[in-house]
Order: C-alpha cells, then structure tokens, then sequence
C-alpha cells in the first residue's frame, strides 16, 4: 500500500508536475485567467492522463522498445480527440473559450513524461493511481493559479462556470470586490508568470520550513571535540 | 601617535551608494521644477507617496528577509527608484496608482531578486510598464500644459483628483478629459501618432496648440531640465557620457534618417530628443548602475541599442512612448553584451 501513499505525495506535492517537474506550462500559463478555465483544462488532463497510463501500462509489453514514444503519443492524441469531442458535446461555451489549448493537450509534456516514466514499467493499477495523482496535482495549481488570477484581475470567483457545469452553475459566480478599473496583468499573459513564480516561490519557503523543523530532531549535537594532533 | 596601515587602495574617490544615490536624486530636482511648473503641482504630491509607499516596502521586505532595515533604506535607492516612478507616471493619476508600482518595482523587481545590486531590470521602468499595461487610461490621462488651461488646477483641485478621483466639482478626470475645456489631453508623442495614422502629416499634427516650435510646450522645457541635471551628473562623474550619448545619438541618427526619408510620418531629430521621457531615460534611468551593461564598450552597445529600440517602438509600436520598454529589453541582453565586451587585460592578449 505503501507504493500508493508514496505516489500522492509525489503527485501532490513533492514531484507535482506543475510546480516541481515545471510541465505543460503552455496551457498552465495560457488558460488559468479564470477558475473556469482552470477547472476545465485541469480536468480534461486529468482524464487524458489517467486514460493514457492505463492504456500505456496495459500495452507496455507489446510495444517494441524502439517504436515506443509514437505508440504513447497515439495512444494520448486518441484520448485527447475523446476528450474534445465530449467537450464540443457537453460543454460548448467553454470549449469555445479553451480553443486551441484542448488539442494541444496531446503535447503536454507532463502526459507523456507519465507514460515514458512510470505507466510503461508499472502495472494498470499503479499507473491508474499514478495518473489521478499527477492529474489532481496538475489540476490543483491550475485552479488555485485561476483563483489567484480571477480574484486580482477581476475581482471574482467562478466568473462563466455555467459553461463548466450547466446552467445551476451561473449562480456559483461570487463578485469579491468592485473595481472601478480592473488590474489588467493579472489577466494578461505578465500576470501567469508572475503568479507561478510566486506559487513556486511559496512551495520552496514550505519545503524549506518543513526541512528546518526534521532537521535538528535527526542529528542530536555532539559534543566538541577538540582535535590535539597536528593534521599532518 | 597610532600609525595604522590600511590596505590598498590608497586613493578613494569618496563616493558610496547613498551619495551617488542622493546625488542623482538632487540632479532631477531641475526636471521636477520644471514639471511643477508645466503641469500643476501633481508631481509632488505624487512624489511623496512614492517616497513614503516606496520606504515602507522597502523596509517590510527587508524585515521579511530578515536582513538589517536602516542600512538598505538609507543607501537611497529605494528613494531614488520612487522618484523616477513619480516623474513617469501623468501627475493627476490616482493615488493607488503610483502605490501599486512602487510595491511592484521594490518587493517584486528588486527584493526579490535579491536587493540592491542583483535586480536584472530596472525596478522603476519595470513598475512603469505593469502599470502602463494594467491601467491603460490612468497611465495615459496626462493633464495639458498649465498654459493651454483657462484657469489652471487649484492645489485643492490637484489633492482631491489625486485622492478622491475627482476635483471639487465632482468631475472625475475622465470627465473632465472629455469636456470642453479638457484639464487632460494627449501627449505631443500620442498627437502625432494618431495624426499620422489618420493620413495626416507630422507638421500639420504639430499645428495644434500644444505644440511650440520644435516639439510640445512644457514637455521641451522638461525635457531640457533633466539634460541640465543629467549635464550635472556628467561633470560629477556619477554617470558616464557613454549610455546617454550613445542613446541620444542613436535615437538623433535615427530620427533624421526617418526625417529624410518620410518628412510626413516621420518626426524629426529634434522632437524625438525633446519629447517623451528621452533625456529622463538618456541620462537617469538607462544608466542605472546595476541593471545596464558594465563595460565601456558594452555601454555605448546598450545605449545605441535603446536609442534605436526607442524610436522604431514610438514609431510602429502601440504605445506612443517607449522609454521603458526598450530599457527593459536591453537590460535582458545585458548579461550577453558584458560576456562579448570584456576589455583586455593588461598583459594578456594581444594589444590592438
């Protein structure tokens, strides 16, 4: 069990695909100026990967070693084109506003690194974990970049989430603030670096807290001692 | 008697990072009176938020990376970065404005990237450009010359637009734009850029009211303010000739290339180094110590490379003055320009 706990944390936190492996940033960076966007984008990754790893992992043993990566990069364009298709179906409106950066999912480099990495050594139950972990963690600062970018740039939450989730969602839209003059970089291409800058900033200070705090417990002090022969 | 043997080298030039600072500050005291006197007391309201905005991030951020508060704050960069901000930005602009972009330029552009010395873009121009792109109307909403006004903007007046948005009619400054007699309109550069892309001429464009002779009322007496202070700056050896001539000759060869080729879309020498922010960013910003190149030859590079980016960006750029985007874009380049122009030295190498 414990190979499971170790991939959430990995997905989660200690190797999440956005903030530490720094992959897919094209869409992370292009997408996230609503929570929408976020969600809509997070998820639809999230189920390409989990679908890619298990396929990836359920054929692993029939794909010479040579021809590997176009067989993954199939395998992800095919989910991909299931993904956008549902999408074009089911959610119109927001479709229509991810454009360009649903197909380009086949290009995250964060599936196909998952597939190469991980589905392609492990089996379809692992590799399924392994999938929603990486997913979820992609997801995650996706949504919390959005929420970030939303709340500064215009002051509020769930702006169009009834292109996400259906009509019941328009009530969901929350207004924080009245701006009379809106803090366009927020919203503007500047405003994604800067805000994942500061996400991956705010990441390294916890580590670095949480190593400050294990550290003095592991290594007791010695005693000085002092040395009486000469170094040579 | 105590002989003490201090180490080389034995002859200082008696400057540190506060004097040149302070130094430098003192210098745009002839570009802040002239911009007092052109264009309302605006100025030096906005100075002083700056200052205060500026000193307080600066010390917070100091607190928060727990290094020693009083020897940062008083080295003056923190202050001198306010007051470019505040000559930048229109003086009538809201108050929030100019707090924005000096908690930008200190905590973001120069505290993070690890204070005084380590920033690779100029903290005030990089604060000039988040605002310019955030709020385009604040930003650009420059009042007219106090001359061209029927009755010039009470000091009241000034306070109440600057803090409450709007002057003590009750007319936001957007508003007072659009009247009749507007205390706003747009600069000589923004005239002749929109002249010229609605077919007219450059000369007919500098037909109208707000134009002297050679380029925009106020903005040429402004401009030749900061070369007097920039001038100051040269003899005192805080800054050296290489960034500001480079540049102004760039920007100058430039312009009358343009001028000689389309006299009708093309503003010449002279409007170009008197209009804008030119000798503002000539002498005080491009030759920021830490963010432009080094070397000497590296210099008269970067400068002739921002008094070229100057004038294609002012002339088919969007934005009408460009001061800080070509600063910002050759401060990127600076960690290349300094790798190709070490100077030899001595004893190694061959001597040319």
């Amino acid at each position: 069990m414990s190979q499971f706990k170790t991939l959430f944390k990995d997905g989660m936190w200690a190797n999440n695909p956005a903030l530490v492996q720094l992959l897919g940033l094209c869409p992370l960076l292009a997408v996230t100026s609503t929570i929408t966007n976020a969600l809509g984008l997070g998820l639809a990754t999230l189920l390409v990967l989990v679908g890619s790893n298990v396929t990836v992992s359920l054929v692993r043993n029939w794909v010479p070693k040579d021809i590997r990566i176009p067989v993954f990069v199939m395998i992800i364009a095919a989910f991909v084109t299931i993904i956008q298709l549902l999408m074009n179906a089911y959610t119109f409106g927001l479709y229509q506003s991810l454009g360009i950066f649903i197909p380009l999912i086949v290009t995250n480099c964060a599936i196909i690194g998952r597939a190469e990495a991980f589905a392609s050594k492990n089996n379809a139950l692992l590799s399924a974990w392994d999938g929603v972990m990486m997913g979820l963690g992609f997801a995650i600062v996706l949504v919390v970049l959005g929420t970030m970018r939303e709340l500064i740039g215009q002051g509020t939450l769930f702006d169009g989430a009834d292109l996400l989730l259906g009509p019941w969602a328009a009530s969901l839209r929350v207004e924080i603030f009245e701006f009379d003059s809106q803090f366009l970089v927020a919203i503007l291409p500047p405003g994604a670096f800067l805000g994942m800058g500061l996400l991956i900033a705010a990441k390294n200070v916890i580590d670095a807290q949480i190593k400050a705090k294990a550290a003095p417990s592991e290594q007791p002090q010695k005693a000085p001692r002092a040395r009486v022969t000469s170094l040579t | 008697m105590k002989l003490t043997m201090a180490s080389s080298p034995h002859n200082h030039s008696h400057k540190n990072v506060s004097k040149l600072m302070l130094s430098v500050i003192a210098a745009c005291i002839p570009g802040i009176i002239a911009q007092c006197y052109f264009f309302g007391f605006g100025v030096i309201v906005q100075l002083f938020i700056a200052l205060i905005s500026a000193s307080v991030s600066e010390a917070c951020m100091l607190k928060l990376r727990n290094r020693p508060i009083w020897p940062s704050l008083s080295d003056g960069s923190a202050w001198l970065t306010a007051v470019l901000l505040a000559v930048s930005i229109p003086p009538l602009a809201p108050w929030w404005v100019v707090v924005i972009g000096t908690i930008f330029a200190i905590a973001m552009v120069k505290q993070l990237y690890g204070g005084l010395g380590f920033n690779v873009f100029n903290p005030a121009m990089a604060a000039y450009v988040l605002l310019l792109i955030s709020f385009p109307v604040q930003m650009t909403s420059w009042n007219a010359p106090t001359e061209l006004l029927s009755q010039p903007i009470s000091v009241a007046d000034t306070l109440s637009l600057i803090f409450f948005a709007e002057n003590g009619a009750g007319q936001s400054l957007i508003s007072a734009m659009t009247s009749i007699d507007g205390t706003t309109m747009a600069t000589p550069l923004d005239t002749v850029k929109t002249a010229v892309s609605q077919n007219l001429t450059v000369t007919e464009a500098m037909s109208g009211p707000q134009f002297g002779e050679y380029a925009g009322i106020g903005w040429m007496w402004v401009n030749l303010a900061f070369l007097a202070g920039g001038l100051f700056l040269l003899k005192t050896k805080v800054i050296n000739w290489h960034i500001p001539v480079a540049m102004l000759s760039a920007l100058a060869f430039c312009a009358a290339i343009g001028f000689i080729i389309a006299p009708g879309t093309h503003g010449g020498s002279i409007f170009h180094l008197l209009s804008g922010a030119t000798m503002l960013g000539a002498f005080f910003i491009a030759t920021d110590p830490v963010s432009a190149s080094t070397t000497n030859r590296g210099r008269l590079i970067y400068g002739a490379c921002i008094g070229v980016l100057v004038y294609v960006i002012r002339n088919y750029g969007g934005y009408p003055d460009a001061i800080a985007f070509a600063v910002l874009i050759m401060n990127m380049a600076v960690p290349l320009i300094d790798h190709y122009t070490q100077p030899r030295t001595y004893g190694h190498g061959a001597a040319k």
